[in-house]
């Protein structure tokens, strides 16, 4: 039995891919190669016949994993079934996290898990990175709309910007609205009437 | 009212239209139902989603719950396909060199003869033919083989690839692939794009193709059987509106949505209305229904047809062929099918099992109320399916 494994990780974002074999490496010694593009999938895996590929649940190559996965014969595998079939808790814990792994079949649960455990560790950390950027980015946009529509109100009506908000803020509780969402309105109102 | 949740995990296709339709109509919110809709990337997505209970129900390929039950996926609690969701709606597209081949050859390209299109295919691509299908476990793979090695190909000559449906036109332009069978609007994608000619709808080949279902887990669908009720009623009225031609135009606005196909209306509607561009110089043909949601039982989940898939795969895959039928039968739930339709006047045929491809013509057969229409179901080169007596 080979002490290092061969794992395929597929990915197109680089540094994602960066730092998925950062969290592999950790994991122990291997080698990593890292695919970043979809058309030729399987020649490439085919090539390599790697122990272990992961991919994102959500990447459309999947599918033609899955097919590698059935077509490969007890010699030539390079990828032969989705995560251990023993360890249930492990492949809900990879589907749930938004990892697929393609494993050969024969390698041992001692040997997929700390690997697989990684991966997953290193996909909740981008899933909740994205997350926390697509909030800061929401954020940082309202407040520029909520700036814009203050600006417009203390224009027209020749208010301070204090009252500006006031304003806003009474016509979103009123609305039962949010005041980002008046300001919204406001400031497209606004554009058309200029 | 308090909306019951549920998710519905569906895939980008015309196809996926009775579960759209049944949101964005009301239909769902008739039955009490508050959908939430999740555009998946892949089929194998869509099955690990499903078993891992992060989608309640899943828009998804008719044969992907068999394979399943045949132990040729991951282990995942045990799936039921509870109503077909869409028969036929699949198109065969050629690359543009192979159409160029098989034009000069005299091919007319009428969209319409299985017979003349396979020979006329088979002379032009050298003894060597590479086709893309969606997945290993689709009606478009075994469409493709059927039609293939009924004119006159050897299986050797054919090399049947995974391509999702999004990627069928890059791959055929980027020479991966000479031919692919897939769903609505892909094909038309491949022509629009100028990659390729379509060459055959789906129905040519098998009048009566199921080809998406509504899948559940078993436990899901047995445990919850009120939510389960309420989600067939909702899809299965979507599908009724779906099938009166002048909602068609509609229906393709709403699927042309950014949150749903994001294409142009234009493309969409052509599979919808069975009014194709079939060549990128802009020839059109007419083919009614290119599509059936509802029509002619077309939502029965026939144990035959569980039994036809089964042994193909099977056969592919070295099982055993009537223990693996044995095992998708009880997969397709006439069972719930029939106690959660009812209530809502669905007609339902008197046996759950018919000989797959043995009507040419609509045909009437013994139904709760009387009589019902069944649509034409057969196989263009006359093969009929008998299958396995059902277990009582």
């Amino acid at each position: 039995m080979k002490e290092r494994l061969s794992i395929i990780v597929v990915e197109k974002d680089a540094e994602r891919a960066l730092r998925i074999v950062d969290g592999l490496r950790e994991a122990g010694e291997h080698d990593i190669l890292v695919i970043s593009e979809g058309t030729a999938l399987a020649r490439r895996i085919g090539e390599r016949a790697p122990d272990i590929v992961l991919i994102d649940a959500g990447d459309p190559s999947r599918d033609i994993l899955e097919e590698l996965a059935l077509a490969s014969g007890p010699l030539d595998r390079p990828v032969a079934m989705f995560v251990d079939r023993s360890d249930a808790a492990l492949t809900r814990a990879a589907i749930e996290a938004g990892v697929s792994a393609y494993v050969v079949d024969g390698l041992r649960p001692d040997r997929i898990k700390p690997i697989l455990d990684a991966a997953i560790a290193r996909f909740h950390l981008f899933q909740r990175m994205r997350a926390e950027l697509a909030a800061t980015r929401a954020a940082l946009e309202e407040r520029k709309v909520i700036d814009r529509a203050k600006a417009i109100l203390m224009k027209a009506r020749g208010i301070d910007e204090e009252a500006a908000y006031a304003l806003l803020r009474k016509t979103a509780m009123d609305q039962k609205r949010r005041v980002a969402d008046i300001a919204q309105q406001l400031v497209m109102a606004a554009g058309l009437l200029t | 009212m308090t909306l019951v949740p549920l998710r519905l995990g569906f895939v980008p296709l015309t196809d996926a239209a009775p579960c759209i339709v049944a949101h964005e109509l009301g239909f769902a919110a008739e039955e009490g139902l508050s959908l939430e809709l999740l555009r998946l990337t892949s089929w194998a997505q869509s099955r690990d989603q499903l078993g891992a209970g992060t989608i309640d129900a899943a828009h998804m390929l008719v044969p992907l719950p068999i394979a399943q039950r045949l132990g040729l996926g991951p282990a995942l609690p045990d799936f039921d396909l509870l109503m077909v969701l869409s028969q036929i709606g699949q198109a065969v597209a050629v690359s543009r060199a192979l159409a160029e081949a098989m034009r000069a050859a005299g091919h007319p390209f009428d969209f319409a003869d299985p017979r003349a299109a396979g020979a006329a295919l088979h002379a032009a691509c050298g003894g060597r033919l590479r086709v893309g299908v969606p997945f290993p476990f689709s009606t478009q793979a075994e469409l493709v083989w059927h039609w293939l090695t009924a004119t006159g190909f050897d299986p050797a000559e054919v090399t049947v690839r995974t391509v999702p449906p999004p990627m069928m036109a890059g791959a055929m332009a980027g020479g991966e692939v000479d031919a692919f069978c897939v769903g609505e609007p892909w094909a038309s994608v491949a022509v629009e794009t100028g990659v390729g000619a379509l060459l055959l709808p789906g129905r040519a080949i098998w009048a009566g193709a199921p080809e998406k279902g509504l899948v559940m887990r078993r436990d899901r669908a047995e445990g919850d059987p009120d939510s389960t009720g309420r989600l067939m009623r909702a899809i299965w009225r979507a599908g009724r509106w779906l099938d009166h031609p002048e909602n068609r135009g509609t229906a393709a606005e709403i699927l042309s949505r950014p949150d749903y196909l994001n294409l142009p209306s234009e493309i969409t509607e052509r599979g919808l209305i069975g009014r194709l561009v079939v060549s990128p110089a802009g020839e059109m043909r007419q083919t009614s229904p290119f599509i059936s949601f509802h029509d002619g039982a077309a939502t029965f989940p026939w144990k035959s047809q569980a039994a036809l898939f089964a042994e193909r795969i099977a056969w592919r895959h070295g099982l055993d062929p009537r223990a693996a039928m044995t095992a998708a039968m009880a997969t397709f739930r006439t069972d719930l099918y029939r106690h959660h339709l009812r209530p809502a006047g669905a007609d339902l045929p008197g046996a759950s099992s018919k000989v797959e491809g043995a009507m040419a013509h609509p045909h009437a057969v013994a139904s709760e109320a009387g009589r019902m229409i069944l649509h034409p179901d057969a196989f263009f080169d006359g093969r009929t399916f008998e299958p396995p007596s059902e277990p009582r």
